[in-house]
């Protein structure tokens, strides 16, 4: 378990007890069980877990997009999923980035990351321009920002996701295997920008965002995130620091550490 | 809300697993499931029907800016860009009415009626049905093809993910749209079906002038034809937006599942319009 900071007055910002966690398209299905998770604000996690092992289907009810089978979900303090209006401005200080972006198809990049911000604040297309634009040129989107998502490219569709979850300011972002099936130059990118957010971003008016992430390799996180778990065996294990994860049990974390050049 | 049901797009899950069981051989049995598949359906659109009227009127105020643009483009895909084929449409069902009925009715001396028929036949009954089939064949399909990829592609999470109610997101707009198109295209449709029948007739060499035509079709309407017109038409939009919807939205898919979920909603749609269309005769024949 992670020690809690002293000077943490505040609920922590994801406190997980007892949950079952179901798949998106079966429920009954679990994929893991009894997980017992503390997020708190400022946190940089980096949840690992081979193919197969439910960490997008745990991201899912971490974002509030799926209730939890058994157990308490508490999100700030208030049970989630949260979709009554009455509570929804503490739903909206989560952000969650899906693998694939999830960007709505019939609708341009610029479309799709003005979209949030035209529904909550009832804006026309006009008025969102310079937010948007802003948004965009943070993220080096500008030049597929009038094209349709079908129309560009995996790794940009995964960032125009990041700029639609950012473009309501969240204190929380959750991302999908932020990593997966993205070259080199893009997953350096990410990990400074994911840096940047943790440490304070101008775009988010320099306030430290508290950052999830899922992984299936570990070592592309040494000296980015600060605290890690696995996802193993219908289980949810908090391993800790960097440190603490090298020395852990390493049956449990070999194979997200080594890379696939090893054998043994 | 139980945690459980949080979502009313999820409520349908738990009845899908009755939907996908296999037909026994027994032939009571087959009838039995087949009742059962049909009041599961129903049970499934009428509470998805309700939850659309609830979001459509607890979110009226919220994000009328994103939502009333929508209803524009959603009415105009199912009611301005439909009115070439409907113009089209309105000469064919003109002349096909008025040729047949035409020669019958000089036969027997009774060219009087011509109007009348063409109240009863175009106005009351094949203008709406009509109208409801062909929006149901060129945006309801449409319409369930781009719901349910939409849901298999994760689309409807993404939207929870971001505090977007999908329902009233992509259901609300399509449902009031649908019903302005179909309410509209059906005037149109009417008028231009009276207009080409009248052309038809002419044609004909019938000894009819325009003004006792025009006096017969007046004498064979009546006020609560106007109110039924509006009613049917606004109730056959909306019931071919709401089982589109459902089919697409309802339940989760896969993408290899849109084209059963296309069929299906294609099915039910023409059913429920014809159900409804039967209810109207009685009131009709009560009146």
């Amino acid at each position: 378990m992670t020690q809690p900071l002293p000077a943490q007055a505040a609920a922590p910002a994801i406190e997980m007890t007892n949950v079952a966690v179901g798949t998106l398209h079966d429920p009954a299905i679990l994929v893991a069980e009894n997980v017992n998770w503390t997020v708190r604000a400022g946190d940089y996690w980096v949840v690992g877990g081979l193919q197969g092992a439910g960490k997008s289907d745990f991201l899912m009810l971490a974002g509030g997009v799926m209730p939890p089978q058994r157990g308490q979900y508490r999100f700030f303090g208030e049970p989630m999923p949260i979709f009554e209006d009455a509570r929804l401005k503490t739903r909206l200080r989560l952000g969650l980035v899906f693998d694939g972006g999830q960007l709505f198809n019939h609708l341009t990049v610029a479309e799709n990351v003005a979209l949030p911000l035209r529904y909550h604040r009832n804006l026309g297309p006009a008025e969102t321009g310079a937010a948007v634009g802003e948004l965009l040129a943070c993220l080096e989107l500008e030049p597929c920002a009038e094209s349709l998502p079908g129309a560009v490219g995996y790794s940009w569709r995964k960032r125009a996701g990041l700029a639609r979850a950012l473009a309501l300011q969240p204190e929380v972002l959750l991302a999908d295997n932020p990593l997966g099936g993205v070259d080199p130059r893009q997953a350096n990118w990410w990990l400074a920008f994911l840096d940047q957010l943790s440490r304070g971003h101008p775009l988010m008016q320099h306030r430290p965002v508290t950052l999830v992430v899922t992984t299936a390799d570990f070592r592309r996180w040494k000296g980015h995130a600060r605290q890690f778990a696995l996802l193993r065996d219908r289980s949810l294990r908090v391993l800790g620091d960097w440190a603490q994860l090298a020395a852990a049990n390493r049956d449990l974390v070999r194979e997200l550490l080594t890379d696939g050049t090893q054998t043994e | 809300m139980e945690n459980g049901n949080a979502s009313p797009l999820r409520a349908a899950r738990a009845r899908l697993w009755l939907l996908r069981l296999p037909l026994p051989r027994s032939l009571t049995r087959y009838l039995g499931r087949m009742l059962f598949r049909f009041l599961l359906t129903l049970q499934g659109i009428g509470s998805f029907a309700l939850i659309t009227l609830g979001v459509m009127i607890s979110r009226s105020r919220v994000a009328r800016r994103v939502i009333r643009p929508l209803v524009f483009q959603e009415a105009s895909r199912a009611g301005l860009r439909l009115m070439p084929m409907f113009l089209f449409m309105a000469a064919a069902l003109g002349l096909v009415v008025i040729g047949q009925t035409v020669s019958w009715l000089t036969r027997v001396g009774a060219i009087n009626f011509l109007g009348t028929v063409m109240v009863v036949v175009v106005v009351r009954e094949l203008g709406p049905l009509v109208t409801a089939l062909l929006v149901l064949a060129r945006v309801g399909t449409a319409n369930v093809i781009e719901l349910g990829t939409a849901r298999a592609m994760g689309e409807v999470e993404a939207l929870e993910a971001l505090g977007i109610d999908p329902v009233h997101y992509l259901v609300v707009p399509r449902v009031l749209g649908m019903a302005l198109g179909v309410f509209a295209l059906t005037v149109y449709l009417i008028l231009g079906a009276l207009f080409s029948g009248y052309l038809w007739a002419f044609v004909q060499d019938v000894p009819l002038r325009p003004g006792d035509y025009v006096r017969q079709l007046a004498g064979a309407l009546s006020g609560l034809d106007f109110a039924l017109l509006a009613i049917k038409t606004f109730c056959f939009g909306s019931i071919i937006a709401l089982v589109t919807c459902y089919h697409g939205l309802a339940q989760p898919l896969r993408l290899e599942e849109v084209s059963r979920a296309t069929v299906a909603a294609v099915a039910q749609s023409v059913i429920a319009c014809v159900l409804l269309d039967a209810l109207f005769i009685i009131i009709y024949l009560v009146t």
